[in-house]
């Protein structure tokens, strides 16, 4: 309906001369230079701003991993100090956290939700655009804390250690005040999604029509909107235990450090969640694509991200085996974990079958995404591991969780990332990511990846502990450790040559065209890049894969040789 | 056809190297010794139980690990797009199918729970001291949250205490003994601990003795062993605790039960003499006994 409405309405304008309602075409940018930057409230400006923004500090997170390694990367090194190596574990992981998955995923999902869902807008721009300044706010606030004392008590900040008494400088305030900013920054983000996925969706994108990132996008933001107000809690104690004399967390004043652990986690796991679930999204569009076959079981990889949404609020004390509770509380986080291996591998069964009898097309993003898969399940397999609490007992607090971690984070969300975006580069920026470069960037970063983390499941076997600065030359750990290091920065070099391919291909790239994939969803409809109001016309959705549909159709014209049936945005008009 | 052709000795030497990597990644960390089990040697049951239990663990993950990218490198290879290739099966779903691995998923689950309850007791039960072991000192058994009583009753408990960054032990009997960083135990004996921090968060960690057990201010927490093996295991603490973090390193010292006792009365008489001088010298001063 819509499509014929804007169409008479386009007609009217256009012969009663009025100003041009809905339906505008090539339209110009209305503002140019670098302050239209700052004011804009474009949802796809606001997503490059935050991809930008994101990389960058991903690139920074990544320096400091590259530090640590170094330091490692011999017994008893004293390459930093232990104070440093402390600091340097704080800003890696919440940079990583807080500044580059969480975030990056909302900057992916604020240019491509609206265009997938054929919306001209997200339901807020100028919150949109809010969201976006607090984010960056909070980033520099952390990073400020680098010219007076960073904050050196981990990504966890575990309670009493965060207090005054232990840590008396700015370091932990800082880190406070960029867990306000990054949560409130995701909330107004999680609102936005929620109202823009709930009212804004194409005619006929019914809840079964909707592309699986949308879905995941939909639930990835229900799970911040539960999630955030533990951790905004628990962080506001900490300032009043800091400096306005409350005992919350102080054992001495009648409060209980095990209360910040609670808390920390009833945020942190579901946190995990919410840096995996828009990459399950973006691996179920590009392995379809890819293997030119639809998805297989739609709807049970929707279920299942519900279902994991569901479980994942009910886990988080498995981060706290070790801790002084009971053993019929143990017993049941080690079962709801449990639980949540059964939808995360119908995913993975979903995501083989989807592969399965297709005709595969080597490109890069199908690379990553088969990468995400073939180390996404390693991350699972030991994350059930774990999850055996008194096997956990020994693994808690060791390398083994470390490289688990990362196999879930890096082998999973990272390399979801990257293919996501090498899958939509073309939409974002109108040429193609060099594929060359792409496959040298893949290999080494699959390679430096593993040699990275696959050894550290034995130094947790072996016995070390993570967070040390230095370690005795016992056992194997001097090799283990000089291999892990050696692999990091072959990861490092993987990682700058996807650095160096968007920074040459945003200039120099071939031209993409509207379609380079032969996509399935709404967003290859627009032009790349989209124009400001995204689609001139928003065809009627009819089933998951519209962009399919069209294509059919318009192979159908021009059987029967009726040109003028082409969609009018597709081509180069 | 021809494309066909010239993609298959390709995608052939792909996968060798493929292959050669993943085996090269095998065989590093076997070149080693005991790099894919955890560290065991003491001849306690707790750590000989975590040890069974990831072995199961490994074995049923590793079947997993072996289908999926089995599964994933076949589709990979046998279907890849090539010109007069079959066309890509258009294949929703198949609702016998998404039953069947649900179930399969949850059977692997519910094994696991059952396996881990299964031995749970051996890890976390004290076992009974050893016949002929040194006579211990439970000290007084309260009603613990996790831990059952030790059969027999005969078990030496010792409390132990993390500071930044040292670990102190308590141990029972009359006379007050105490030492820092080296834990002495009979070999044979139970050895219950009560561990608890007096400033931040640590966790009580020797490898080769099992689990660990985080020490939380304000709480206590249990854990036990019996080692069988005299000799020195070395740990360091798990939690980070702030900048000593990796040097609050910790030693289990296991004698035979007549060398420990010598040990026992010796730090006594130490701890005596010494806070005696300590007394004395604080007389001089003029500061009163404390």
């Amino acid at each position: 309906m819509a499509t014929t409405e804007a169409a008479a309405r386009a007609r009217t304008a256009v012969t009663n001369g009025g100003p041009p309602e809905i339906v505008v075409r090539g339209v110009p940018e209305r503002t140019t230079g670098w302050t239209s930057w700052l004011t804009t409230t474009d949802h796809k400006r606001i997503g490059i701003l935050y991809l930008y923004t994101t990389f960058l500090f991903f690139i920074l997170g990544g320096v400091e991993a590259l530090l640590m390694r170094l330091q490692l990367a011999q017994p008893n090194n004293t390459l930093l100090e232990p104070k440093t190596y402390n600091e340097l574990v704080t800003m890696h992981g919440t940079t990583m956290v807080f500044l580059f998955v969480v975030p990056v995923l909302a900057g992916f999902a604020n240019y491509m939700l609206p265009l997938m869902i054929g919306a001209r807008d997200m339901a807020f721009p100028r919150l949109n655009a809010l969201s976006y300044w607090i984010f960056l706010g909070g980033g520099m606030v952390f990073y400020a804390s680098l010219f007076f004392t960073p904050p050196s008590a981990g990504w966890t900040s575990y309670a009493p250690l965060s207090d005054n008494a232990f840590l008396p400088n700015n370091g932990i305030d800082a880190w406070i005040l960029l867990i306000h900013l990054t949560g409130i920054s995701s909330l107004l983000g999680a609102i936005n999604f929620t109202a823009t996925i709930h009212n804004m969706r194409a005619k006929g994108m019914g809840w079964g029509r909707m592309p699986i990132f949308v879905w995941t996008v939909l639930v990835y933001s229900y799970l911040l909107i539960l999630a955030l107000p533990a951790v905004a809690a628990a962080v506001t104690m900490l300032l009043t235990d800091r400096h306005f004399g409350t005992a919350f967390f102080d054992n001495t004043g009648g409060g209980d450090p095990m209360l910040w652990q609670h808390l920390f986690w009833f945020f942190g796991h579901p946190e995990v969640y919410i840096m995996i679930l828009p990459v399950f999204g973006m691996i179920s569009e590009i392995l379809p694509v890819f293997a030119r076959k639809p998805i297989f079981g739609y709807k049970a990889i929707v279920a299942s991200s519900a279902g994991i949404t569901f479980l994942s609020m009910l886990v988080w004390a498995h981060h706290m085996f070790a801790t002084p509770t009971a053993t019929v509380v143990l017993a049941f986080f080690m079962l709801s974990s449990f639980a949540i291996a059964i939808p995360t591998g119908i995913k993975i069964f979903n995501w083989l079958a989807t592969l399965w009898r297709g005709a595969i097309v080597f490109k890069t993003p199908l690379f990553f995404a088969a990468g995400f898969l073939s180390m996404f399940v390693i991350g699972g397999i030991s994350g059930v591991v774990l999850a055996i609490f008194p096997v956990d007992w020994y693994f808690n607090d060791t390398y083994f969780v470390v490289a688990h971690i990362h196999y879930v984070l890096f082998g999973g969300s990272v390399f979801g990332i990257f293919a996501g975006l090498y899958y939509w580069f073309p939409k974002m920026s109108g040429r193609m990511l060099s594929e060359g470069l792409g496959k040298i960037s893949f290999w080494l970063m699959f390679a430096g990846f593993n040699l990275t983390f696959l050894i550290q499941h034995s130094l947790g076997l072996e016995g070390m502990p993570r967070r040390i600065y230095r370690y005795p030359d016992y056992s194997n750990w001097p090799e283990f450790n000089l291999i892990s290091t050696i692999g990091s920065f072959i990861l490092g070099i993987g990682v700058l040559v996807t650095v160096v391919n968007v920074l040459m291909s945003a200039r120099a790239g071939k031209r993409a065209g509207n379609d380079p994939w032969q996509a399935n969803t709404l967003e290859w409809f627009a032009q790349s890049p989209p124009p400001e109001n995204n689609f001139d016309i928003v065809p009627r959705v009819r089933s998951v894969e519209p962009m399919k549909d069209i294509r059919r159709d318009v192979a159908r014209a021009s059987q029967s040789s009726e040109t003028v049936a082409q969609p009018a945005t597709t081509g180069a008009t | 056809m021809p494309a066909a052709r010239f993609s298959r000795p390709r995608s052939a030497a792909l996968l060798a190297v493929l292959g050669a990597l993943l085996l090269l990644l095998i065989a590093a960390p076997a070149a080693f010794a005991d790099a894919f089990t955890p560290e065991d040697g003491s001849g306690s049951r707790n750590a000989e139980g975590i040890h069974t239990l990831f072995v199961i663990a490994m074995v049923i993950g590793g079947a997993i690990f072996a289908l999926v990218e089995g599964v994933l490198i076949v589709s990979l290879i046998r279907f890849r797009q090539r010109r007069g290739g079959p066309p890509p099966a258009q294949i929703r779903g198949n609702t016998p199918l998404e039953i069947g691995w649900t179930i399969g998923a949850a059977t692997i689950v519910l094994v696991l729970a059952v396996i881990t309850f299964a031995y749970l007791g051996d890890i976390k039960d004290p076992e009974r001291s050893a016949a002929g072991a040194a006579k211990g000192d439970a000290g007084v058994q309260l009603a613990a949250l996790n831990q059952s009583a030790v059969p027999g009753g005969k078990a030496l408990n010792i409390d132990v205490n993390g500071q930044q960054y040292l670990w102190r032990y308590d141990y029972p009997g009359k006379d007050q003994v105490f030492s820092y960083y080296d834990m002495y135990v009979p070999v044979g004996t139970t050895v219950t601990l009560k561990i608890t921090a007096s400033d931040v968060v640590h966790s009580w960690w020797i490898p080769k003795l099992g689990g660990k057990a985080d020490a939380v201010p304000g709480h206590t927490n249990e854990t036990w062993f019996r080692v069988n093996k005299a000799g020195t295991y070395t740990g360091e603490c798990a939690e980070l605790c702030g900048e000593g973090h990796a040097d609050m390193r910790a030693r289990v010292i296991a004698l035979p039960p007549d060398q420990f006792k010598a040990w026992m009365a010796r730090q006594a008489a130490d701890i005596k003499d010494s806070q005696a001088k300590l007394s004395l010298a604080r007389q001089i001063r003029g500061e009163g006994s404390p």
